[in-house]
C-alpha cells in the first residue's frame, strides 16, 4: 500500500533525488565564476539536510507506529540502515571538504562531479535500505555507474580513462554474475524479499539447496568484487591509481561501507541458513586476500596502489570476521570497517590536501623529507599508517583485535595466527612510509601543496580521531553496536 | 590520600612529550620541559619506592576503572616487589638520557625529547599494567618511539636496524596477543592477568601458550636464538637510544617471564625448564665468546648484554623439585636492575667517545686515558662492574643466580660461572685496547675530557652501581614478599 505515510520513510532518498535534479539544473544556468561555490553549498546542504531528515523520519515513524518496511517490502529503515547512512553522510562531507580545491585545480567540472557524487550517495542509500534483491541490485548499479563516471571524469589524463574502462568492464561483469546468482535464488524461493527468502531457504529440500548454493557462489563472487576480495580484486589497484584522488577516496571509503551492508543483508540475513556454505567460501577468499594483499603491497612504489593492496588485505580481515557466523563476528566486522575507513580517509585526505596543482602526491618517494617541510602533517600520516597496520594505541588495533577475538571465540585459532602473521608482514609497508618521511636524509623534488586552515583542521580532526578513539574505543564500539540493535 | 601515583608516573611523561612536540621551535624550552618532566617522574618513582610496603605481597598503589566494558578490559594498574625497582630504573635512565642529550643532539630536538618521554611513559605503563590488554597496548606502543629514535638519529645502517627491531619484536608480541585472547575465553571472559593465575589448563595447552608467550618475551630479552636484532640495533642507535634499549626495554622481557609465563603456565615451565636453561647457558657462554672477537665497541656491549640477560632467563627456570629456587629468582631481578645501570653506563661511555671521534671501531682508539683521565676512571669502574667485580652491582646478581644454579644442578652452575671469566675477558680486553697504551692517532691526541653533563650522568650511574653492589638489600628488602608469593604460586600445579 503506497500511502503518503509509507513514503515518509523514504523521504531522505526522495530529497536527495530532488536535490540532484536541482543541482544539475542550477549548474546549467549559473555563471561560471560562481559555479564552484554554489555547487559546493548545494552539496553540503543536501548532505546536512539528509542527515537531519534521516533521524527525523525515524523518530516520526516510531512515534506514529508506522511500519519500518515500506514500498511493498522493498525498503527498510532499521538501525543498521539509519546509522550507516548517517556515517556515510558525515564521511561524504569530509570527502567534499578535502577534495574541492583538488577538483578545481585539475579542471574537473565541479557541478558534474558533485552531482555524480550525489548520485553515488543516492545509490548507496538505496542499497543500504533495500529489503528486496532487485532494489539492492538497482542501488548497486546506480552506485557503480556513478563511480564509473567519477573515475572517467578526470579526462585530461589517459590513465583515468584506462582505469575507468577496466573498472567498468569488470564491474559490469561482476554485476552480471550477481544478477545470475539472484536469478537462481528467485527460481527456488520465488520471492525477492529478504525475509521471505530466508524463511523459504530454511524450509527447502536438499535438491533445492544444491541449486541455491550454485546461485550463492555467483552472488558471493559479485560481493567479493565489490568488497575487493582476492581473487576478484584485479580492478582495485588500477582504479585507485588511475582515478583522481577524490574518486579514489569515495571508492575506498564510503563505497566499502555500503558494500559491507550489502554483504551483511545478503549473507547474514537472507542466506543465514546457508551460512556453512558461504562461511567456507569466505574463508578461502579471506586467506587469499590477506596473503596476496599484504605480500604484493610490499612491492609497490605508488602510494595509491599500495593503499589499494592494503585495502584488499584488510578486506581479507573482514571476510575472516564474517566467516565466524555469530553475532560477535558481525559486530567485529562493522567496527573494523569503521576503524579502517576512518584511517584510510585520513590517509587519502593527506594525499589529496598535499598534492599540488599539477601532480598528485602519488609515489612513496615523493614523501621524502615530508617531516621536515610539514612536521604536523607527517605526524598525522604516521598515525594513520600505524592505525592501518593495527598498532596500539590507535583505533586500528582494536579493529583487528575485535576480529581476531571473534575468530578465536569461534575456534579458528590457526586462521587467527595466520591473520596475525600476515598483519606483521603488512606492518612493513606501513612502516616504510614512516621511514621515508622521517629517516631519509635528502628531500624529494615534489612540491607539496599547502592546504588552507579549514581543511587542515578537518584533516587533523580526522587523524586525531584515529588516535583519540584508540585511547577510548568505547564510543566507536557502542556506535557499531547500535547498528545491530 | 593521593591514589593516582602510578597514573601520574605513566601519563606525566606522555603528556609532556606531546606538549614538547608543539614547542618544536623553542629548543631551550623543549629541553627544559623535558628535563623537568623526567625529573618529576623520577621523583615520583622514588616516592613510590619509599612508600612501598615491603611486608605485603599484595598489589599496591592499585587503580581500577572500567575502560572498554564491551570486552571487560579495565584500566587496572598496580605494582608489587617485582615491578617496583624496574619503574625506578626506567625513570632514572630516561632522566639521565635527557641530560646526556642536551649537548649532543642538534637536529629535531623536540622530536627526540618527546619520543623519549613518551617511551618512558609507555614502559612504565607496561610495568604497572595488571590488565593484559592494557599491558599489550603499552608493550606494543613503546615500539613506535624506539623505531623513530633508531631511524632518525642513528648511524649509517639505521634503517635496516630499525625495521628489523620493529618487525622482530612485533612478531613476538602478535603471537602473544593470540595467546591472551585464548586465555580470555578459557578464563571466562576476563583480561585480568591475576585471574589467569588460577585457570586450570592441560599440559599440551600450557605448552602452546608457553610457546606463544616465549616468542613474545624471548625476543625482547633477547634470548638466543632470537637475539639477532640486538647486535644490529645497538650499534646503529644513538647513544640515548642504546641506553634505554639496553637498560630498560630488555627488562620488559624478563619481567614478562615473571609476570606471565611462570605463574600462568607453571607446569609447562617445569616441563621445558631444561630446554630454557640450555638456551640461557648458550646465551651466557656462546654469546660471551662471540663478544670477545668483536671489533665494534657497541656490538661488543650488545653481545655482553645478551650474555648478562642470559642470567635473567637462567634464574627464572631453576626448579629444585617443584619449587623455584629463591636465589635464582631474586638474583635475576637484581641482575636486571644492575645490568640496567651498567649497560646504560657502558653505552654512555662509548657514546662519549663516539661524539668526539665518530668511530665505534676499537682499532681507531688507544690511549684515551692520557687525554681523558676522569672519563677513563669512570669507564674503569663500569668495565669492572660489567665483568662482575664484587663491590659493584654486577657481582650480586650473577653470584645469586650462580648459587641458585649450583643448587639445582652442579653443571648448570659450572657453565654459568664461566661468565666470570668470559665477562672479564671481553670487557677488560676492550678497555685495555681503547683506554690504555699510547695515544698514537691525532684524533686521540686532541681529545677533551668530559663536560659537566656527561660527568653528572656518569656520576649518578657510578653511585647507583656501587650502592647496589655494597648494599643490595636496598632493592632486595622490597621484593622478598613478592618473590616468595611468586614461588608459592608457581609451585602449585595447574593441570586439569
Amino acid at each position: 500500500m503506497m500511502t503518503l505515510s509509507s513514503m515518509i520513510i523514504a523521504l531522505p532518498e526522495i530529497f536527495v533525488t530532488l536535490m540532484i535534479i536541482v543541482m544539475l539544473l542550477v549548474d546549467a544556468f549559473i555563471r561560471h565564476s560562481t559555479k564552484c561555490l554554489v555547487n559546493q553549498s548545494l552539496a553540503f546542504a543536501t548532505l546536512g539536510i539528509a542527515f537531519i531528515l534521516e533521524h527525523y523520519v525515524y523518530q516520526y515513524a516510531i512515534l506514529n507506529h508506522l511500519s519500518l518496511i515500506t514500498f511493498n517490502g522493498m525498503f527498510i529503515l532499521d538501525n543498521m540502515a539509519r546509522f550507516m547512512k548517517t556515517a556515510i553522510f558525515v564521511l561524504s562531507a569530509f570527502i567534499l571538504a578535502y577534495s574541492n580545491r583538488y577538483i578545481i585545480n585539475r579542471k574537473i567540472p565541479f557541478g558534474e562531479f558533485s552531482s555524480i557524487f550525489m548520485f553515488a550517495i543516492l545509490g548507496m542509500m538505496v542499497m543500504i535500505s533495500a529489503y528486496n534483491l532487485l532494489i539492492l541490485y538497482i542501488g548497486l548499479e546506480l552506485l557503480s555507474l556513478a563511480l564509473y563516471g567519477m573515475v572517467a571524469i578526470n579526462r585530461e589524463h589517459s590513465y583515468s580513462s584506462e582505469a575507468a574502462i577496466k573498472f567498468f568492464i569488470l564491474g559490469s561483469l561482476a554485476s552480471g554474475l550477481l544478477l545470475y546468482g539472484i536469478s537462481f535464488i528467485y527460481g527456488i524461493t520465488q520471492s525477492l524479499q529478504l525475509d521471505i527468502i530466508s524463511h523459504t531457504i530454511s524450509l527447502s529440500s536438499s535438491y533445492s539447496r544444491d541449486i541455491l548454493i550454485f546461485g550463492l557462489v555467483f552472488i558471493v563472487s559479485g560481493l567479493a568484487f565489490k568488497l575487493g576480495l582476492a581473487p576478484f580484486h584485479m580492478w582495485l589497484p588500477d582504479t585507485y591509481e588511475g582515478s583522481a584522488l577524490p574518486t579514489t577516496i569515495i571508492i575506498a571509503t564510503i563505497t566499502k561501507l555500503a558494500a559491507l551492508i550489502f554483504t551483511l543483508r545478503f549473507l547474514v540475513f537472507a542466506f543465514q541458513n546457508l551460512s556453512i556454505d558461504w562461511s567456507f567460501m569466505l574463508i578461502i577468499l579471506g586467506v587469499i586476500s590477506i596473503v596476496l594483499g599484504n605480500i604484493i603491497a610490499i612491492a609497490q612504489t605508488n602510494l595509491k596502489r599500495m593503499l589499494g593492496y592494503s585495502t584488499i588485505a584488510n578486506m581479507g580481515f573482514v571476510a575472516f570476521g564474517l566467516m565466524t557466523i555469530n553475532l560477535q563476528g558481525v559486530q567485529s566486522v562493522i567496527f573494523f570497517m569503521f576503524s579502517y575507513v576512518l584511517s584510510l580517509l585520513a590517509a587519502f585526505g593527506i594525499l589529496t590536501l598535499f598534492s599540488n596543482a599539477d601532480e598528485d602526491l602519488a609515489l612513496i618517494s615523493d614523501l621524502k623529507g615530508f617531516s621536515r617541510q610539514h612536521p604536523f602533517a607527517a605526524i598525522l600520516l604516521s598515525i594513520t599508517m600505524l592505525s592501518m597496520a593495527g598498532l596500539p594505541p590507535t583505533i586500528g588495533f582494536y579493529g583487528k583485535f575485535y576480529v581476531i577475538e571473534a575468530m578465536i571465540n569461534a575456534g579458528y585459532i590457526k586462521l587467527a595466527v595466520l591473520a596475525v602473521i600476515m598483519s606483521l608482514i603488512g606492518a612493513f609497508y606501513y612502516l616504510r612510509i614512516i621511514k621515508v618521511m622521517y629517516f631519509e636524509t635528502s628531500d624529494s623534488t615534489f612540491k607539496f601543496g599547502a592546504p588552507g586552515v579549514f581543511r587542515y583542521s578537518l584533516l587533523s580532526i580526522n587523524s586525531l580521531a584515529v588516535i583519540v578513539l584508540g585511547v577510548v574505543p568505547q564510543y566507536l564500539l557502542s556506535y557499531s553496536a547500535l547498528l545491530l540493535s | 590520600m593521593f591514589h593516582y601515583w602510578l597514573s601520574l608516573v605513566i601519563w606525566l611523561p606522555i603528556l609532556s612529550g606531546i606538549l614538547v612536540l608543539f614547542c618544536s621551535k623553542y629548543e631551550n624550552l623543549v629541553k627544559n620541559i623535558a628535563l623537568v618532566s623526567s625529573a618529576l617522574s623520577l621523583l615520583i618513582s622514588i616516592i613510590i619506592f619509599k612508600a612501598f610496603d615491603p611486608n605485603s605481597s599484595a598489589l599496591q598503589f592499585e587503580e581500577l576503572t572500567s575502560w572498554i566494558p564491551a570486552f571487560n578490559i579495565n584500566y587496572h594498574l598496580g605494582i608489587d616487589g617485582i615491578s617496583l625497582p624496574l619503574i625506578l630504573l626506567n625513570n632514572l635512565i630516561t632522566f639521565l638520557v635527557l641530560i646526556a642529550s642536551i649537548k649532543t643532539i642538534d637536529k629535531k630536538v623536540a622530536l627526540y625529547n618527546s619520543m623519549f618521554l613518551i617511551m618512558t611513559g609507555f614502559i612504565s605503563g607496561s610495568f604497572c599494567a595488571l590488565d593484559s590488554i592494557l599491558f599489550y597496548v603499552f608493550f606494543e606502543a613503546m615500539l613506535i618511539p624506539m623505531y623513530l629514535i633508531i631511524g632518525v638519529w642513528g648511524s649509517t645502517n639505521r634503517i635496516y636496524a630499525a625495521i628489523k627491531f620493529f618487525l622482530y619484536t612485533l612478531l613476538g608480541s602478535l603471537l602473544m596477543l593470540v595467546a591472551l585472547i585464548y586465555l580470555y575465553y578459557v578464563s571466562g571472559r576476563s583480561f585480568e592477568i591475576m585471574s589467569y593465575y588460577h585457570v586450570p589448563l592441560t599440559l599440551s595447552v600450557q605448552i602452546l601458550l608457553f610457546i606463544a608467550f616465549f616468542f613474545g618475551f624471548a625476543v625482547k630479552v633477547p634470548m638466543w636464538p632470537v637475539h639477532t636484532w640486538l647486535p644490529d640495533a645497538h650499534p646503529e642507535a644513538p647513544t640515548g637510544g642504546s641506553m634505554v634499549l639496553a637498560a630498560v626495554t630488555l627488562k620488559i622481557g624478563g619481567y614478562g617471564f615473571l609476570r606471565f609465563i611462570l605463574p600462568i603456565v607453571p607446569d609447562a615451565a617445569r616441563y621445558l625448564a631444561p630446554f630454557m636453561i640450555t638456551l640461557s647457558l648458550i646465551a651466557i657462554v656462546y654469546i660471551g665468546l662471540v663478544a670477545v672477537v668483536q671489533k665494534d665497541m657497541k656490538k661488543l656491549v650488545a653481545y655482553s648484554s645478551i650474555s648478562h640477560m642470559g642470567f635473567v632467563t637462567l634464574g627464572a627456570f631453576l626448579f629444585v623439585g617443584n619449587q623455584l629456587n629463591i636465589w635464582g629468582l631474586e638474583g635475576l631481578i637484581i641482575q636486571m636492575i644492575s645490568h640496567g645501570f651498567i649497560s646504560a653506563a657502558m653505552f654512555m661511555c662509548i657514546g662519549i667517545m663516539y661524539d668526539r671521534i665518530h668511530s665505534r671501531n676499537i682499532q681507531d682508539y688507544g690511549g684515551v686515558a692520557v687525554k681523558m683521565p676522569v672519563f677513563a676512571a669512570f669507564f674503569m669502574l663500569f668495565a669492572m662492574a660489567n665483568s662482575g667485580l664484587p663491590g659493584t652491582s654486577g657481582f650480586v646478581g650473577e653470584f645469586m643466580v650462580i648459587m641458585g644454579a649450583l643448587q639445582t644442578k652442579f653443571i648448570y652452575g659450572f657453565f654459568a660461572a664461566l661468565t666470570l671469566i668470559l665477562g672479564a675477558s671481553y670487557t677488560l680486553w676492550m678497555y685495555k685496547k681503547v683506554v690504555f697504551g699510547e695515544p698514537k692517532r691525532l684524533s686521540i691526541q686532541n681529545l677533551q675530557d668530559i663536560n659537566k653533563y656527561e660527568l653528572s650522568v656518569l656520576l649518578i650511574l657510578a653511585i647507583a652501581v656501587i650502592a647496589s653492589g655494597i648494599y643490595p638489600n636496598l632493592f632486595l628488602a622490597k621484593m622478598h614478599a613478592s618473590t616468595q608469593n611468586l614461588i608459592d604460586l608457581v609451585s602449585h600445579s595447574k593441570l586439569i
